[in-house]
């Protein structure tokens, strides 16, 4: 439509525009059909009793009704509130001191960002592979520190169920606080020298100037830190596969897990939608606020 | 640059201190609280640094152990008898199943899906980019802000309808599939990307290109492609390394003779019969880290640039 009007007044910017929305198609084909499209199918067929085959027989609110029953589930929701809680506070905090470390007019900067950041490169298969191999009570840390004399010394995350979650969020600090290290640190770069020279001028501790002035001062960093971190907290999968496979029993199982295994092992794809748009409800209430104050405020715009 | 110059006039301030000790209190106070500081500073960062070194120092050292070594021995301490053989039989003999060929197989098919999908979502997402950059068309901006939207959305919530899509498309379990999957997907965060690079080129090129009679590929080929290479070589990487890493979609999108190498390293570790050889799996575990670990070690900086970029995708 626009491009015939437009096409009308100048011949050939028709043309020129169909180049563009060819080259387009890709990406309307992936909002429209996939991103939109495969969301609403999905919570559509949520409501149904979708077994081997996905099928419209509507039951209304009967999966989410079993899903809030279901043990495994709330394990699994419980898990995530734990792991997400203390995955949040602890890369932002470790994230920050390091970045405020590094930003220390330090030597060898480079070596140590090269350090810190590498563990992000590895996969999380990867990841949980090592870590399950550290804990590993038999041979690993455990071991280690019994054969230094401590031998009462308990520390076997992955064999008990009470703890395994921290094992799990052991390895996810030690992937991910690189990256928001250094997602500080370009928001520390980013604050103007002179706060620094009028903080000391005025004599300030150096403690009080980041936590009165320039930590308020990088509040977009830390929000769309908060952002990044907590929708891949949601997303946490292959890393409970390969460390623990959601053992001992279900104590380890998340959400995404859940997911997975309804909908391509247990042939319940209904149990599988409603978990899936109850993680998708779990992101709306992340990215909807965030989303709010980042394009309410206009600040991307720019 | 500007962090360069502030570095210097630090450092020559502190060396003027010295003098100036038991001249006031105002004068050698900075000097010992920075010298006590930066004890904390690089104490800190070594110990932390040291910590994130750990676990690629265990794994390199338990696969070139032998058995017998790691049962009695401590995982933090080097071997005694350096061996090889872990190396080669994660390579070529460790078993998933009832193949015993070693992750090579998974290997060659991560290559196989890796490189096409690479080449593919950048070709695409490079050019909806330039469009959406400097061919603006009425509409655009809706479907890109869904585009990027969608990038946040759970991918468990997607993956069935796509499966039912691929299974329509006759390539459901295959590594053609598979490579739709990673284009789809990969398609928010390079698509923001080549937009935002182009956007930031002068816009007077491309003016000037337009009233030379160059049309839409024309300056595409000619004139964006050559002046954003770096943007390219951050496109791959970020690319090279989220799709080699890939769990989640190599496994629900593939048939096992097609597995990539995560998922066949995740059987190959997991896998509950016989007796577990760590060398082995360790040895393993490096292999398939290997790809990710060169390029970001060769990239450095880029590297950085594109996780900031990428960052978003979680």
């Amino acid at each position: 439509m626009t491009g015939q009007t437009r096409g009308s007044a100048r011949p050939n910017q028709w043309l020129r525009n169909l180049n563009a929305k060819i080259a387009s198609i890709p990406m309307i084909l992936t909002a429209v059909v996939i991103f939109v499209g495969g969301t609403a199918w999905t919570v559509l067929y949520s409501f149904t009793n979708s077994k081997l085959l996905p099928r419209l027989s509507f039951v209304g609110l009967d999966q989410y009704e079993r899903l809030w029953a279901a043990p495994r589930w709330l394990v699994s929701i419980e898990n995530l509130a734990i792991y997400g809680f203390f995955s949040l506070i602890f890369s932002l905090v470790i994230g920050f001191v390091l970045a405020a470390l590094m930003d220390q007019k330090i030597r060898f900067e480079n070596t140590f960002r090269t350090i810190m950041l590498y563990p992000f490169a590895l996969s999380f298969i990867v990841t949980g592979l090592v870590w399950q191999w550290l804990l590993n009570p038999q041979y690993g840390i455990q071991s280690i520190v019994r054969s230094l004399g401590w031998t009462n010394f308990n520390f076997d995350p992955l064999y008990n169920s009470d703890i395994v979650i921290y094992g799990i969020l052991i390895a996810a600090l030690w992937q991910g606080t690189g990256l928001v290290m250094c997602l500080m640190l370009a928001g520390l770069r980013g604050i103007d020298e002179d706060i620094w020279k009028a903080a000391r001028v005025d004599g300030i501790p150096m403690w009080k100037t980041y936590v009165l002035i320039i930590i308020p001062m990088m509040r977009g960093v830390f929000i769309t830190t908060l952002v990044i971190i907590a929708s891949g907290i949601v997303k946490v999968y292959d890393l409970v596969v390969a460390q623990t496979s959601g053992g001992p029993g279900i104590a380890s199982e998340v959400p995404a897990k859940y997911v997975y295994d309804y909908m391509f092992q247990a042939q319940n794809l209904g149990q599988g939608f409603a978990a899936s748009t109850m993680m998708l409800v779990t992101v709306a209430i992340i990215i909807v606020p965030w989303a709010y104050l980042e394009f309410g405020g206009g600040r991307k715009r720019a | 640059m500007l962090n360069l110059v502030a570095n210097n006039s630090m450092v020559t301030e502190h060396e003027e201190v010295p003098d100036r000790i038991t001249v006031g209190p105002s004068g050698p106070k900075p000097r010992r609280t920075l010298s006590r500081r930066n004890i904390v500073v690089y104490g800190t960062l070594i110990v932390v640094a040291l910590y994130y070194l750990l676990p690629l120092y265990v794994m390199f050292m338990t696969s070139l152990k032998g058995m017998p070594e790691i049962r009695v021995g401590n995982i933090f301490a080097p071997p005694v008898e350096i061996t090889f053989e872990p190396w080669v039989k994660a390579w070529a003999q460790a078993c998933t199943g009832l193949n015993c060929d070693g992750l090579s197989r998974g290997f060659w098919n991560s290559v196989r899906i890796t490189v096409p999908s690479v080449i593919i979502s950048i070709a695409i997402a490079s050019v909806n980019g330039y469009a959406l950059a400097n061919w603006r068309f009425k509409g655009a901006d809706l479907f890109f802000t869904i585009l990027i939207v969608g990038a946040f959305i759970p991918y468990q919530v997607m993956i069935y309808p796509i499966v039912i899509v691929l299974r329509e498309m006759g390539v459901y379990g295959t590594l053609t599939g598979l490579i739709i999957v990673h284009t789809i997907f990969g398609m928010p965060i390079l698509t923001l990307l080549f937009r935002n690079y182009f956007a930031g080129l002068p816009e007077e090129l491309f003016k000037a290109a337009r009233v030379d009679g160059a049309g839409f590929w024309t300056i595409y080929l000619k004139i964006m492609l050559p002046m954003s290479l770096p943007i390219f070589v951050v496109a791959m990487i970020l690319q090279v390394t989220g799709i080699w890493n890939d769990f989640l979609f190599g496994v629900v999108f593939t048939r096992p003779e097609y597995y990539p190498m995560t998922v066949q390293l995740n059987n190959i570790v997991n896998s509950v019969q016989g007796v577990k050889e760590y060398n082995v799996n360790m040895a393993a575990t490096l292999l398939t880290g290997l790809v990710p670990l060169t390029i970001y070690f060769i990239s450095g900086r880029l590297f950085v640039r594109g996780i900031a970029a990428g960052a978003v995708k979680g």
